[in-house]
């Protein structure tokens, strides 16, 4: 413990110099506040987000009307949607950017970078991060992945268009596609700078969990949000690495005439010379990363809506322990799993039954979760802010997703339903909407603690219901699709008989995709109008227990003025029986909430309970109600 | 801050001009909307192709909700400066709205099921497809019983336990036997899908070869966007090749020097016989691509610089399944499933399950990959090919050809 105290004197003394040199450039740029930071990451990653929903919306217009032309296509697009209607390269590239940006730059960026920055130092009560510089770097690392990625529609031959999942030889043999040429290396080098940035936030997140918790912050004291952040960060740690493994031998591949992904390959009749390689080596390294990655998607959404949750039901998560130890079993079972994205890839069919036995022992966890989320609810008393109803969409998607995810999981029913709409439905409703849903629970929650001003809650209920509805009508009918055969990725359903009913569906799911767009400007007017002109934050707006809301409204380097608050009691005491109202903040010592304790409390500590004993002798319970 | 005000704000402005991009992708829309339509009394094409008209109607949608929100503000504002409970309970309207997307929601999955779940794939014409269905559906069972029971739950709570200032939350932090329960519950059923599901796979992918009852080996090469097909010929057994043999007239890059290849042929559709094994040898020229045949149940990546393998057998033959679906022109099809390059999405060939007897009239008629040029190129005699085995698909003749194949390759 001494050395925690010694740490605080020192970081106490630095905010008091830090605050007289700071400048425009040190304050919102350069900056090394975490707070900045994870505005920083928030904002970036809207704006990811925005272009990426963008550039799917372009996509469903092809889709619906395959035979029309569009001539403002043309006006923003150029040759790449030539007489108002995009080319299939363009097309594929299109998916690809929007999968890219989405899983990495919004849900891992915009989502874990946000909120582990925001959240663990305010919610463990420390300072700042553990390495600031190192904090800094990572959202500078991840800007120009941001730069990066989206310069490559700027190239003359288009950005990666081989899907997100990049396989070779498509994404490694230049003449295999035009998105193959320049825009692949610039996807790669973009990955790698977004990977580094990654790292960097991960172990500075890990160290900080591990290091500078204060005072009576034991490690089950800490809220879910951490124990998310947390474990997500050790799955990032560990397994993206490997992806920037697999990213250098394909650069090699690409660059200097290896042939690690390659063998046996003719264009036409043009032999390439590679010799020995092979593309499954590619899948492996990538999905070693990739299905954790789905992991450190959700993690931190799932952490998001169980602190909002019990905070808008007024009742304490249901199961605390367990829904730690289900997050603990994901994130080691989320490394066993990976071979379930290769059921029918050419991987020995040995190891899809083994990879199908971890894939669902994987549910139970998560079915564990679900389950707690509704006994959270059971008999709480549900306040409907802007958040708890995204919490509550979460759950939803969650469960939708999760299930179709049992389909998958199953290599026997994969093989009918492998690279199928069937697959788009279920990651977008458990890894896009619900994860999504969870950064928005998160923005909506946080929004008065990043910016000291309150959002809009009426235009947060009309973005819920109105990107409620319409994600449902969007995801849900595109499983028949994929329960018909229509593969993913196609440019146009016009080439297939049996794929032309399906044509109204696109028809109807591109329409519910705009009014999801739509939606959106309810939400980016009512950020950025909040962020300036928003009503003024009290200092607890959702009355809760957690540590960031003791901080003070404006912000100061340091966090809180003077000494750091001390925890004495597990952030989820709402509605204790016995206490006056429906809340007990962490820094709240048992002393003071004599008419509430309960045995369970005190953790065995023989004297704290004598004292409780002889209390409770002394004050008689009035039975009353 | 007043209403006009709020209109005429810097940042509404501006986010009306981002929005015109998504405004255009509705005028379009409407356009096509308005061809299919007949023909209109007064001609709107234009307008409704006008980037403008949409702008302008999203800016008054926008304007009206701004409307409403400054109404039910005022309304507010004025029960407070009452003395009366605040206006709106905004905590029932949810709870209400929750019931009610429960409600619409089981309507619309009940929909989704009947209408769009009847477009679907017709049963499987294949035996381990049938496999595949069941337990499809078993799992189909389950998980909508999981899906409909635990969104009661959600959105019943939701709708139960809105907010009241009378009442307090029920402090219930844990259970260890309901939590033991909600953990071994699952555990249990996914157990058993689990072992359903391995045993299947096994069953699909390590077959016991009947040698009675030998599978018909048909190769399947994939490359930038299409198939080509080579039947084993009378031997059969598709015989080697090495892709550095490819050229303009051998494309496959087949190695003749292998007597197995002689006899290969080639064919424009999968013509297959009803009843009988097939044995589908997968590979691909240059990227990845996926063999799908969705009727069948099969689906296996052709990879380059390496072999995979499916088998299966075809339970139903095309007249069949054109009689079962009432769709004469219903035909099997295979296409690519793994994105491949800017024709991924017309890449496919014609399938047809026929009986032994027409196959046999089919098979007959085929060419061979084998013609007069690459005779020249790999200096074989430009005569007929070595007499074929006297009797077709006798197993020990099959052998012979194979161990000479095979002789021959050693002696080179």
């Amino acid at each position: 413990m001494s050395t925690i105290a010694l740490h605080d004197e020192h970081n106490h003394d630095h905010a008091d110099h830090g605050h007289h040199k700071e400048t425009l450039i040190s304050k919102y740029i350069f900056s090394m506040d975490h707070k900045m930071i994870a505005k920083q990451f928030l904002i970036t990653g809207v704006i990811m987000a925005v272009i990426a929903m963008g550039l799917s919306i372009l996509f469903r217009i092809q889709l619906a009307w395959p035979d029309q032309n569009f001539p403002f296509l043309e006006t923003f697009l150029g040759k790449w949607a030539e007489g108002g209607r995009i080319k299939p390269d363009f097309y594929l590239a299109l998916v690809t950017i929007h999968g890219t940006i989405m899983v990495f730059f919004v849900l891992t960026a915009g989502l874990s970078g946000t909120f582990s920055n925001l959240l663990i130092p305010l919610q463990i009560g420390a300072r700042d991060m553990a390495s600031p510089f190192l904090n800094m770097l990572s959202y500078w690392f991840f800007f120009m992945a941001c730069v990066i990625m989206m310069s490559s529609f700027f190239i003359q031959t288009g950005p990666a268009s081989g899907g997100w999942t990049v396989y070779p030889p498509l994404s490694v043999v230049a003449k295999a596609m035009p998105g193959s040429g320049m825009g692949m290396t610039l996807w790669l080098i973009s990955m790698v700078l977004f990977v580094a940035s990654s790292l960097m936030g991960g172990i500075n997140y890990v160290s900080t969990i591990l290091n500078m918790r204060t005072k009576g912050m034991d490690l089950w004291k800490m809220p879910l949000t951490i124990w998310a952040f947390f474990l997500t960060a050790i799955l990032g740690i560990l397994s993206f690495p490997v992806l920037v493994a697999g990213v250098v031998l394909m650069v090699f591949d690409r660059s200097f005439g290896t042939s690690f992904y390659l063998s046996d390959i003719v264009l036409g009749t043009d032999i390439l010379p590679n010799e020995g390689g092979s593309p499954i080596l590619w899948q492996h390294l990538f999905w070693f990363l990739g299905h954790p990655e789905v992991y450190i998607v959700i993690m931190p959404a799932l952490g998001i809506s169980s602190e909002v949750i019990s905070v808008n039901s007024r009742k304490p998560i249901f199961g605390y322990h367990a829904m730690v130890y289900s997050l603990i079993g994901i994130t080691v079972l989320s490394f066993i799993v990976w071979g379930h994205h290769m059921f029918v890839t050419g991987m020995n069919p040995l190891l899809g039954g083994v990879f199908m036995i971890t894939t669902l022992i994987i549910a139970v966890p998560s079915a564990v979760k679900t389950f707690n989320y509704l006994a959270t609810l059971w008999r709480g008393n549900i306040r409907f802010t802007p958040a708890m109803l995204f919490a509550i969409g979460l759950v939803s998607f969650f469960i939708s997703g999760g299930l179709t995810g049992i389909f998958l999981g199953n290599a026997s029913l994969d093989i009918n339903l492998h690279d199928t709409y069937f697959v788009v439905a279920h990651f977008h409703l458990v890894m896009g909407s619900a994860a999504i849903f969870g950064m928005l629970a998160g923005v909506y929650h946080w929004f008065p603690r990043m910016f000291g001003r309150m959002m809009n809650a009426k235009l947060g209920y009309l973005h819920f219901w109105l990107t409620f509805i319409a994600a449902y009508l969007v995801f849900f009918p595109l499983h028949f699709l994929g329960l018909d055969g229509v593969p993913r990725r196609y440019y146009a359903f016009t080439e297939f008989e049996f794929m032309k009913k399906w044509l109204t569906v696109n028809v109807f799911v591109t329409w519910a995709a705009i009014m999801a767009a739509l939606a959106q400007v309810a939400f980016l007017f009512n950020f950025f109008y909040s962020i300036f002109k928003g009503k003024k934050a009290p200092q607890n707006p959702w009355e809760s227990n957690t540590l960031e809301w003791t901080a003070p409204v404006e912000h100061i380097h340091g966090n809180w003025p003077g000494e750091i608050p001390t925890v004495y009691r597990w952030p989820y005491d709402y509605s204790k029986p016995g206490h006056d109202v429906d809340f007990i903040p962490q820094t709240v010592p048992f002393s003071q909430t004599m008419s509430s304790n309960l045995p369970h409390d005190f953790e065995g500590n023989a004297e704290a309970e004598k004292i409780q004993q002889d209390w409770e002798l002394a004050n008689p319970v009035e039975e009353n109600n | 801050m007043s209403l006009r005000k709020f209109i005429t704000n810097k940042t509404t402005a501006a986010l009306a001009v981002l929005l015109t991009v998504f405004a255009n992708t509705s005028a379009f829309a409407q356009e096509a909307a308005a061809g299919a339509a007949a023909a209109p009394k007064v001609d709107m094409g234009e307008v409704y192709k006008s980037v403008i008209f949409y702008t302008l109607i999203f800016l008054a949608v926008c304007v009206f909700i701004a409307i409403i929100g400054k109404a039910i503000k005022v309304y507010e504002l004025s029960r407070e400066a009452q003395g009366k409970p605040i206006g709106i309970n905004w905590n029932g309207v949810h709870a209400s709205l929750f019931a009610l997307f429960l409600v619409l929601g089981l309507y619309g999955v009940y929909w989704e099921y009947t209408v769009h779940g009847s477009m679907l794939l017709p049963d499987a014409a294949s035996e381990h497809g049938k496999k595949i269905d069941e337990m499809f559906n078993l799992t189909l069972i389950i998980t909508t019983i999981v899906f409909i029971a635990t969104h009661i739950l959600l959105f019943g709570f939701a709708y139960i336990y809105k907010y009241s200032a009378k009442r307090k939350a029920y402090y219930y932090p844990h259970n260890n036997t309901i939590e033991k329960i909600w953990t071994i519950v699952p555990a249990l059923v996914l157990t058993v899908l689990v072992l359903m599901g391995f045993l299947t796979w096994r069953s699909i992918f390590f077959k016991v070869e009947d040698p009675n009852n030998k599978p018909l080996q048909i190769e399947v090469t994939s490359e930038q966007f299409k198939w080509s097909i080579r039947y084993p010929g009378a031997d059969g057994i598709v015989g080697k090749k090495n892709y550095k043999l490819t050229t303009a007239s051998n494309t496959l890059g087949i190695d003749f020097k292998d007597l197995n290849s002689r006899d290969d042929e080639m064919a424009d559709e999968m013509v297959i016989p009803v009843g009988k094994p097939v044995k589908l040898i997968l590979n691909s020229k240059d990227v990845i691509h996926s063999f799908y045949m969705p009727h069948f149940r099969v689906q296996l990546n052709t990879v380059p610089g390496m072999q995979t393998i499916f088998e299966f057998t075809p339970t139903k033959t095309t007249r069949q399944m054109q009689e079962e679906t009432n769709d004469p022109n219903f035909k099997f099809l295979f296409y690519c499933a793994k994105i491949c390059g800017s024709g991924h999405y017309n890449m496919q060939k014609d399938v047809r399950v026929v009986s032994e007897a027409e196959y046999k009239t089919w098979i007959a008629e085929q060419k061979t990959y084998l013609n007069d040029d690459l005779r020249k190129q790999f200096n074989l005699p430009v005569a007929p090919a070595p007499a074929k085995p006297a009797a077709e698909g006798d197993s020990s003749a099959t052998d012979s050809a194979a161990v000479k194949g095979n002789q021959m390759a050693l002696n080179k």
